[in-house]
């Protein structure tokens, strides 16, 4: 199994403890990953104000995997609902393809919409899956209780994903948490959106959509929130402290990337998977299983 | 009040995204599930259908509500007539852009991909870091990113703030 690795914009500068726990966990079950250093920016930043700059952008990443003949596995689910929905439309509309090509050809690129894009929470419920997963489990996490936050762009637009997920009802990082012998639990607001997005626009409201979403996980008596997105860390990880102080709360919930519980039940020692670059301290937690 | 424009209806669905406006009968559900909408009375996604079905096109082009979305989906999985009301935003901000409406939100973001290829920019330094955690480096530099950019006039929009 072998992937270009596709980062987008946060994790190599915001989300190392990311980074270092994807490569862990797919070394040992033998996915293969290649650095393209050229990669940028998907495109997804600038979707909302103009469309066509945004697919020249995912065309021109999609088309420096395709020259090497490689899909691509991103752990970012922003990038992932953007070069997957750029995918998309690409491989299906053949006269938006020539349209596209016809830019990208004056910035020596080119698409030809053969190649595929997942989310590499995605690849390992789809492709390894959970049996696999258990199988390579070495220090059991029972006794863990987490909070699963999927995020929006993990699942929606629905359309784009062939229906891998439900968005109304998700299960697939619940299945993967709960291989490691940790409990997800059930709390209120789970499938709420972090409100990253609206943080530059009005800080206000981002503020209040997070501080509601953190009250129920507290509320639910959660060792730690566990996602798979780089955008929903920076809010729930990078700017809890903030967050609590304008609240006057206390909530010292350890944010995990769903690739560092795994990392830590394969056997891992914290450091490999970046735990010491974690903004919330986790050294409670892992006194519990360490 | 200011004019209404009984076209713009017809604008905003000649955008990609905004094809399905006409579908909306008024229900609600894109704001009894937007995180958006549970906290900031201003933003409604119902009534912003309807003021664009009015006609309200100065109203909606120049308000700050276009720039609140979350970008969650959440209205675009439940809508019983798949309006899809998040892409229905992306249209009228296309609009909006042309029309030199802009957050600078945005605008900054603009400027950082088209100067940097990327939103955070990668250092030296910040490569240095990557190298003592043993990751691979990233580009410092994407001039073709930043030739899309120039292709499409997307940064020369974004400077265009009537703000300012």
């Amino acid at each position: 199994m072998k992937y270009a690795l596709y980062l987008g914009c946060i994790i190599p500068v915001r989300g190392r403890n990311y980074e270092l726990s994807v490569r862990k966990v797919a070394q040992r079950l033998g996915i293969e990953f290649v650095d393209i250093e050229a990669f940028s920016c998907c495109g997804l930043p600038i979707r909302y104000i103009d469309r066509q700059t945004s697919l020249l952008m995912a065309a021109r990443n999609l088309s420096l995997a395709e020259s090497l003949g490689l899909d691509i596995c991103t752990p970012c689910s922003g990038c992932a609902s953007m070069l997957t929905g750029a995918h998309r439309l690409l491989k299906e509309d053949s006269e938006l393809r020539r349209q596209v090509n016809d830019k990208l050809a004056q910035v020596g690129h080119h698409y030809e919409g053969k190649i595929n894009v997942k989310h590499f929470a995605r690849i390992l419920y789809e492709d390894i899956g959970t049996e696999q997963i258990k199988a390579a489990v070495t220090r059991n996490l029972s006794g863990l209780k987490v909070a699963i936050h999927y995020g929006c762009h993990y699942l929606k637009p629905s359309l784009i994903y062939d229906g891998f997920d439900d968005p109304e009802h998700p299960r697939t990082l619940d299945e993967l948490a709960a291989a490691t012998g940790a409990t997800p639990i059930m709390y209120e607001y789970k499938n709420q959106c972090c409100g990253l997005y609206t943080f530059g626009v009005e800080a206000e409201i981002a503020y209040d959509i997070a501080h509601a979403k953190l009250e129920h996980v507290k509320a639910a008596g959660a060792d730690a929130i566990v996602l798979a997105c780089p955008a929903c860390a920076i809010t729930y990880d990078h700017s809890q402290r903030s967050i609590a102080k304008k609240f006057e709360a206390e909530y010292d919930l350890p944010v995990l990337f769903i690739t560092q519980l795994i990392g830590l039940a394969f056997g891992f020692d914290p450091s490999e998977l970046g735990f010491d670059l974690n903004r919330v301290k986790t050294d409670e937690l892992l006194a519990k299983i360490l | 009040m200011s004019k209404l424009d009984p076209k713009f209806k017809y604008e905003v669905a000649a955008q990609p995204g905004g094809e399905n406006i006409m579908r909306c009968f008024q229900c609600g559900a894109c704001s009894t599930c937007c995180p958006v909408r549970e906290v900031a009375d201003k933003y409604n996604p119902r009534k912003i259908i309807r003021m664009i079905l009015l006609g309200m096109r100065n109203k909606v082009l120049s308000s700050d509500f276009i720039w609140l979305c979350s970008i969650c989906h959440n209205c675009v999985e439940r809508c019983p007539q798949d309006v899809r009301f998040a892409e229905i935003m992306d249209a009228v901000r296309n609009i909006a852009m042309r029309e030199g409406y802009i957050h600078p939100a945005y605008a900054s973001r603009v400027e950082a991909i088209h100067n940097q290829g990327v939103l955070y920019q990668i250092t030296d330094r910040e490569n240095q870091r990557r190298h003592d955690l043993g990751l691979p480096p990233r580009a410092t530099e994407y001039d073709d990113v930043t030739q899309i950019l120039d292709l499409t006039g997307l940064l020369e929009l974004a400077k265009k703030d009537k703000e300012e």
